[in-house]
């Protein structure tokens, strides 16, 4: 019975491997560990110093951890750009790690450091508890590079972030939702993952503007996480109780997309002509095409492709180039159903 | 939590007996009281929770809206989840908790039917009956699968089914190249939104179908009565010619159809899915309308109606609470409140406390 049981277990863990993997042949490439050890001495202030570039013809060991790619559209453009710039043929040996729980995340950042992987690519799932990882890859000489997200750390821990500004992008959704005009805003606001740098940063923009403006007002707050059948039911909910609302500003698209299906079925108008201005988040095609047809209003770009430019700094970390600043922000331009055009949608969509 | 199955109700009836008591021996007794309660909270804290009107949407339709309706829509998934989820707690005496990852499977593969393989479809590349029908003959072999393991290799139904727990979402993701397929059809909502000229949801009237087609077979086969005494006791089922293993396989092949129809509910909601998030924690929900429906999770004697109403009673909490603006990250807290009660209430020894409770003073009564 028992051995019975530790086969399934085992089968299972098996399933769920191979279901994740993508080529996961860990990181322990020989030429790769020399690379990184000599590194190691050079100390703190990795940026300033010059890295040891590994042997010519060699690999670059990588090591990505990223979110799980089916959480939403935006994260499956991230995920298939970075698994298609880090590859043999571009010199890199990767190993890739999706999960959505950062304590998971950070355990196998762990690992990889000991696997003593070259660089270590990092979207983290929350924002706080990675001290230990970034003092660890600092001891072993491991770079780390942050990509799509930002966590809370000293400048020194890490060589460079490409990440998206999140709350840049409130800041530019709530600003041009303040040059609408209205003489009220009534808002339903529907939160993403609670603690997640984007509903935080997102979140943050539109609290400002409420706590600062008398004629801004929540109708409700709520986290749907991402989830487009909760976002509909928030939205439900409200409509049921039969209080007024003019805005929706929901933190990506999928959530957009649940709250007008339920305005939809109440036979509430919305988009450019409509009573209810949508606002959505991301890099979604049909979001932007949603944008285009009127139906929604705005939507926040948060642009998903940051592999090309890790890509760059790799590159140039490698030749003795350290980046010239440490943090890069992607420009993330919002569209308005006023102004989009077919090749806005052609350039960003994903 | 094993007892009131063991020692089956009383049929004998003692008109003398107090009310209270006779009362709480009925099976359905807690989830009648827990609707009974969230209906006067609401009516007390605010009728107008009971509306329910006629609006045009914006297809041109009249359709009804109001929280009733929605209860009665969004419990569709549970409700259906719940009835398979009974069947598979009383013939093995565990749960399936890979019901939400086996719903993505099963909407993932409706999804990439109905679009051909495309990401965004705008009309449907097969036949919609088709698509669902392939959905379901997948997760009745997930659910077949599952129902080996436990049937056929003893392992705990929890354990068995934490394998298809785990991959289900990767093999939903899988099944689309990772892809998040989009339907614009509007034909494809009609199950999971409105027909056309029809007022009530269409999820609702699925749900009846199958209520109606369990209430049929229920009545109509040895089906019940077969996972009952295996439930209770597999080695004499066996030596009376029914085949255990057989009928524990049975009841899991039925909760993977049920899966297929919960999860064809949902995604043509939206007409898209989100692997990950999709009817995420459902399985807990659902294993808790079977226990609220006053059913032993150690198997044996089960009431899918009372399953039924549980998942009702689920949902009206849900939206009672997204009404009063409760945080829904805190709604698996109150959730967690209502399990707490439930497992004290149907605890032996508050049962027989409460019994006596209404005994005592029909005893002095007496003296």
């Amino acid at each position: 019975m028992k051995k019975i049981l530790s086969i399934a277990l085992a089968a299972a863990m098996a399933l769920s491997l191979a279901a994740c993997g993508g080529g996961n042949n860990g990181g322990n490439g020989s030429a790769a560990s020399n690379g990184s050890s000599g590194a190691a001495s050079s100390g703190s202030g990795a940026a300033s110093s010059t890295p040891a570039p590994a042997p010519s013809g060699d690999l670059i060991t990588v090591g990505v951890i990223n979110n799980d790619p089916n959480e939403s559209g935006y994260r499956t453009a991230n995920d298939a750009a970075m698994r298609s710039t880090f590859t043999e043929e571009n010199g890199y040996k990767a190993t890739f790690f999706n999960n959505n729980d950062a304590a998971q995340q950070i355990a196998t950042a762990q690992q990889m450091i000991q696997d003593e992987v070259d660089f270590l690519l990092l979207s983290p799932a929350s924002t706080t508890g990675w001290d230990t990882v970034l003092k660890d890859a600092q001891d072993a000489g491991t770079y780390v590079i942050l990509f799509d997200r930002m966590l809370e750390a000293d400048e020194s821990m890490y060589v460079a972030a490409v990440v998206s500004d999140m709350a840049a992008e409130g800041e530019t959704a709530v600003n041009w939702l303040a040059d609408q005009g209205l003489d009220e805003y009534n808002i339903i606001h529907i939160q993403g993952l609670m603690g997640s740098d984007a509903q935080v940063g997102r979140t943050g923009a539109l609290d400002a503007k409420v706590n600062a403006e008398a004629n801004w007002n929540y109708v409700t707050q709520q986290a749907a996480s991402w989830d487009e059948a909760t976002a509909k039911t928030i939205v439900e909910s409200v409509i049921n109780s039969g209080k007024s609302f003019n805005v929706i500003y929901a933190e990506n698209n999928g959530m957009a997309r649940g709250a007008v299906s339920a305005l939809d079925n109440a036979g509430i108008t919305h988009g450019k002509d409509g009573d209810v201005i949508i606002i959505g988040f991301d890099s979604d095609t049909w979001a932007m095409e949603s944008v285009l047809n009127g139906s929604w209003n705005y939507m926040g770009l948060c642009n998903p492709l940051q592999a090309e430019v890790v890509d760059g700094i790799i590159k140039d970390l490698m030749n003795g180039t350290a980046p010239a600043q440490k943090v890069i922000y992607n420009p993330e331009p919002g569209f308005d159903a006023a102004t989009i055009t077919q090749a806005d949608v052609d350039t960003y969509g994903t | 939590m094993s007892t009131p199955v063991k020692n089956p109700e009383t049929q004998v009836k003692r008109p003398d007996e107090p009310l209270f008591k006779r009362l709480t021996r009925q099976q359905l007794f807690i989830p009648v009281a827990a609707l009974v309660l969230l209906v006067l909270f609401n009516l007390i804290a605010d009728p107008s929770f009971f509306a329910v009107a006629l609006k045009e949407n914006s297809l041109g339709n009249l359709v009804l809206t109001g929280n009733l309706i929605s209860v009665l829509d969004n419990a569709s998934e549970l409700v259906i989840l719940a009835i398979g989820m009974t069947l598979v707690t009383a013939s093995s005496g565990g749960q399936d908790i890979s019901v939400g990852a086996t719903m993505a499977i099963a909407g993932s593969v409706i999804l990439r039917m109905v679009c051909g393989g495309q990401v965004t479809a705008d009309t449907m590349q097969m036949n919609l009956l088709l698509a669902v029908l392939i959905g379901i003959v997948v997760t009745a072999l997930f659910g077949a699968f599952n129902g080996t393991l436990v049937a056929y290799f003893n392992i705990q139904p929890m354990v068995a089914t934490l394998i298809m727990y785990t991959a289900g979402r990767s093999i939903a993701a899988w099944i689309n190249n990772n892809q998040l397929p989009i339907i614009n059809d509007l034909a494809f909502k009609y199950a999971g939104t409105f027909l056309p000229g029809i007022p009530v949801p269409t999820p609702i009237f699925i749900t009846i179908l199958v209520i109606a087609a369990f209430w049929l077979v229920l009545k109509f086969t040895n089906l019940g009565l077969y996972t009952q005494s295996v439930g209770i006791n597999p080695n004499s089922s066996r030596l009376n010619g029914i085949n255990p293993q057989m009928v524990k396989l049975l009841t899991y092949v039925i909760l993977g159809v049920c899966v297929a129809v919960a999860g064809f509910i949902r995604v043509s909601r939206s007409g898209s899915i989100n692997y990950s998030r999709i009817a995420e924690n459902i399985e807990m929900d659902a294993i808790l309308a079977v226990a609220l429906g006053g059913n032993a999770l150690s198997g044996g004697k089960f009431n899918i109606y009372g399953s039924i109403l549980g998942a009702y009673v689920i949902q009206f909490l849900t939206t009672t609470l997204y009404k009063y603006d409760v945080p829904s990250t805190a709604l698996p807290a109150y959730k967690a409140v209502v399990v707490i009660l439930l497992v004290v209430l149907s605890a032996p020894v508050v049962r027989e406390k409460l019994a006596s409770l209404g005994k005592a003073p029909a005893a002095k009564e007496v003296s």
